[in-house]
């Protein structure tokens, strides 16, 4: 496959001095140093990568690390101090503002941790608004931008302002408009890192879904492991400004090659480190101002359950029901559940650790509710859940071993 | 006074300077005051004249259908405006307060095209901004009879020093709340903007301004109600209208008729602010 975007020791470095910051940077002094000797901050320290056409390519690493300034570069928001960015060889980093223009108009798209929706503009107003700026007449803007949404599913939503549309919607909504003109490369950044867990694993999966039939070269910015593992073709980990490792999510898992790859790797012992959160799925419920006996079977019988959560309106747990239960509580006509309600439901927070939750659900008949300190439902935890993410650590355990 | 070791500096002529530049100003640009206050006279006599053509009863029903949905549809603000108006018409001041909103309407609307690129550009360059600040807070701090001073130097008395006195006096919350507004978007819509391949004035008229918007109309806002002030204060030298019955009033020392022009120029003050918030507010 080809090199879509290459770039080639790109430096920036924000702040005064920042000739005599570079010198530094390039006789190999770190981050701190450098700070401290000039007061200048280093934002990325000579990073070099290949991203091929087609992967999705994401760069990992702690807050601060540089990967916003790193990928701000790719299309100019940030001016590089110093480097080549090349997209299919192109040299952006020397073209003047109108070819510039050119490429961000029809090369880079960019989504945003915020969503970066503008909010006097309709959903559609905002996925027009690529195509706007290149001068894409009213009806072909207009019919391109629904296709985009309609791709999403977010159509019936056109006319709504964003702040009418929840978190998930929004960047769904994002990732509309970035594709609405068709762009080459995308680039993300921690595009969902601002999303509920779930809702955020539900767009990791329709980001993989699309990818299958659109092959876009995807650069998505991320500080979550987990993330990046899920995602990433490949995977590049950055710390203080650096590209450290470069590799498939198995390399780096297999073969850190550094104490910071592996301390962040070390996450993957999955015991210690995956939670509740990481494993819950998003509970069948019953909101008991709403629904009653005869709604629970109905979905019961539905669904296959044997049991249901019940809500109230705060969506505080209250408990749950048991289908023996609800099915009596039909026959003899009672319209609420307050005499069918049992509490002795197992709850954790989503921080509980999957071997603590082991012991838990080990000996619970019913799943394990992950409630946040109001008791406000968050997601359920289930024994196949735990048991598939406690057998994974042990076939790396054996893997590792050999 | 004793004698002080200040006194070694003997007093700089800065009156005299600053006269001697206005001296200047006068001898060799009056052609073009001239030609400024004769169209000025025109324009605003022939607006004054247009104004008055219109009876007062449709006058006053398009005020209060103004208020009306200014004020979100409610009740009160259109009430107040009706009962303010009959009033004003009811103590015969209906040809000054058409004098006082054409001067009002010309104040600000100079106001706000000499205002709102000067703060656009105080917001997108370091430099305009490092510059226009001190005048700015200058401007401001000046009280407002000393524009009066040079206002009288070019123009002579009448509406067209009025209103040069009042777009002075009136511009620097257009200016400011015009760079607020701008420097306020949040650095995500800016990228937003520029990652899609905006040119500047792309991103100035479909992303900056109108999220600035809310806060340029409070900026306008306060400038309506500046230049209102100012209005009043330059009837001193001579402009037409509510103000001129007020000043007078003062001189003849009549609470009576002081007090009515007073409160219809309160009245014409409370309507213009409730009005332009209420829009403002959608
Ligand atoms: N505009 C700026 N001015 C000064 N320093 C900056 C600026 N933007 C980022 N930095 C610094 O550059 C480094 C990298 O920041 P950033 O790219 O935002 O990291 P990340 O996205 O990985 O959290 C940090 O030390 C940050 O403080
Ligand atoms: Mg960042």
């Amino acid at each position: 496959m080809a090199t879509k975007v290459e770039i080639q020791n790109l430096v920036k470095i924000f702040g005064k001095k920042e000739k005599q910051a570079l010198e530094l940077v390039k006789k190999g002094h770190s981050k701190e140093e450098i700070l401290e000797k000039t007061g200048a901050t280093v934002g990325v320290n000579q990073a070099s990568f290949k991203v091929e056409e087609g992967e999705i390519f994401v760069i990992m690493g702690l807050s601060g690390s540089g990967k916003s300034t790193l990928v701000r570069m790719l299309n100019r928001l940030i001016e590089p101090t110093e480097g080549n960015i090349l997209i299919d060889g192109e040299n952006v980093s020397q073209m003047n503002k109108e070819d510039l223009r050119r490429v961000r108009r029809e090369k880079l798209s960019m989504v945003f941790q915020n969503f970066g929706l503008f909010p006097h503009r309709t959903i559609l107003e905002n996925t027009e608004y690529g195509l706007e700026v290149q001068g894409v007449d009213k009806e072909t803007r207009q019919k391109k931008a629904e296709a985009a949404l309609d791709n999403a599913g977010l159509l019936p939503y056109k006319d709504q302002k964003p702040n009418q549309l929840s978190g998930g919607m929004q960047q769904r909504v994002g990732l509309a408009r970035a594709l609405a003109n068709d762009p080459e490369v995308l680039l993300m950044d921690e595009a969902f890192s601002a999303l509920d867990p779930l809702i955020r694993r539900d767009m990791q999966d329709e980001l993989l879904e699309m990818q299958e039939t659109m092959h876009k070269t995807i650069i998505f910015i991320t500080h979550d492991l987990n993330e990046s593992l899920r995602i990433g073709d490949r995977i590049a980990i950055m710390k203080d400004g650096e590209v450290v490792q470069v590799g498939t999510g198995e390399e780096i898992l297999t073969n850190p090659a550094n104490d910071y790859v592996e301390r962040f790797v070390e996450d993957v012992d999955r015991s210690k480190v995956l939670t509740a959160e990481n494993i819950m799925i998003r509970p069948q419920t019953l909101r008991a101002s709403k629904q009653g006996p005869r709604v629970a079977a109905q979905q019961m019988k539905a669904e296959g359950l044997s049991s249901m959560l019940v809500i109230d309106d705060n969506h505080q747990l209250k408990g749950y029901v048991t289908d023996k239960d609800v099915l009596s509580a039909v026959k003899s006509n009672i319209r609420n559940f307050d005499n069918i309600l049992r509490t002795d439901i197992p709850k954790v927070s989503k921080d509980t650790l999957i071997g603590d939750l082991y012991d838990i659900i080990y000996d619970s008949d019913t799943p394990v509710a992950v409630v946040d300190e109001n008791n406000r439902l968050e997601g359920i935890v289930i024994r196949s859940l735990v048991i598939g993410a406690l057998a994974k650590e042990r076939e790396e355990e054996s893997n590792n071993g050999e | 006074m004793e004698n002080s070791i200040l006194d070694v500096i003997p007093e700089i002529p800065v009156a005299d300077w600053m006269a001697t530049f206005i001296d200047w100003l006068t001898d060799n640009l009056s052609w073009l005051f001239d030609a400024l206050r004769d169209s000025g006279d025109w324009v605003m006599d022939s607006m004054t004249e247009l104004l008055l053509l219109i009876p007062p009863v449709v006058f006053i029903i398009l005020l209060t259908a103004l208020a009306f949905f200014a004020g979100s549809k409610k009740w009160g603000l259109p009430t107040f405006t009706v009962l303010g108006l009959l009033y004003i018409y009811n103590q015969g001041l209906w040809e000054p307060l058409m004098f006082t909103i054409t001067l009002v309407i010309v104040a600000s609307l100079l106001s706000i095209i000499i205002g709102v690129p000067l703060g656009i550009l105080m917001a997108k360059s370091e430099i305009a901004n490092f510059i226009i600040t001190p005048v700015l807070d200058f401007m401001q701090t000046m009280p407002a009879f000393v524009y009066l001073i040079p206002a009288v130097a070019f123009f002579g008395i009448g509406m067209v020093p009025g209103v040069f006195s009042a777009v002075i006096f009136a511009l620097p919350p257009t200016v400011r709340f015009t760079n607020l507004g701008i420097r306020q978007v949040s650095d995500e819509m800016v990228e937003a903007a520029q990652s899609f391949g905006s040119t500047g004035s792309q991103q100035l008229f479909k992303v900056e301004l109108p999220l600035a918007k809310a806060t340029i109309m409070a900026g306008i806002n306060q400038t309506v109600l500046l230049a209102l002030s100012m209005v009043v204060i330059a009837s001193m030298i001579g402009a037409p209208g509510l103000g001129e019955r007020v000043i007078n009033a003062l001189q003849r020392a009549q609470v009576g008729p002081g007090f009515v022009a007073g409160f219809a120029l309160v009245v014409l003050a409370i309507i213009l602010d409730r009005t332009l918030q209420g829009f403002n507010k959608d």
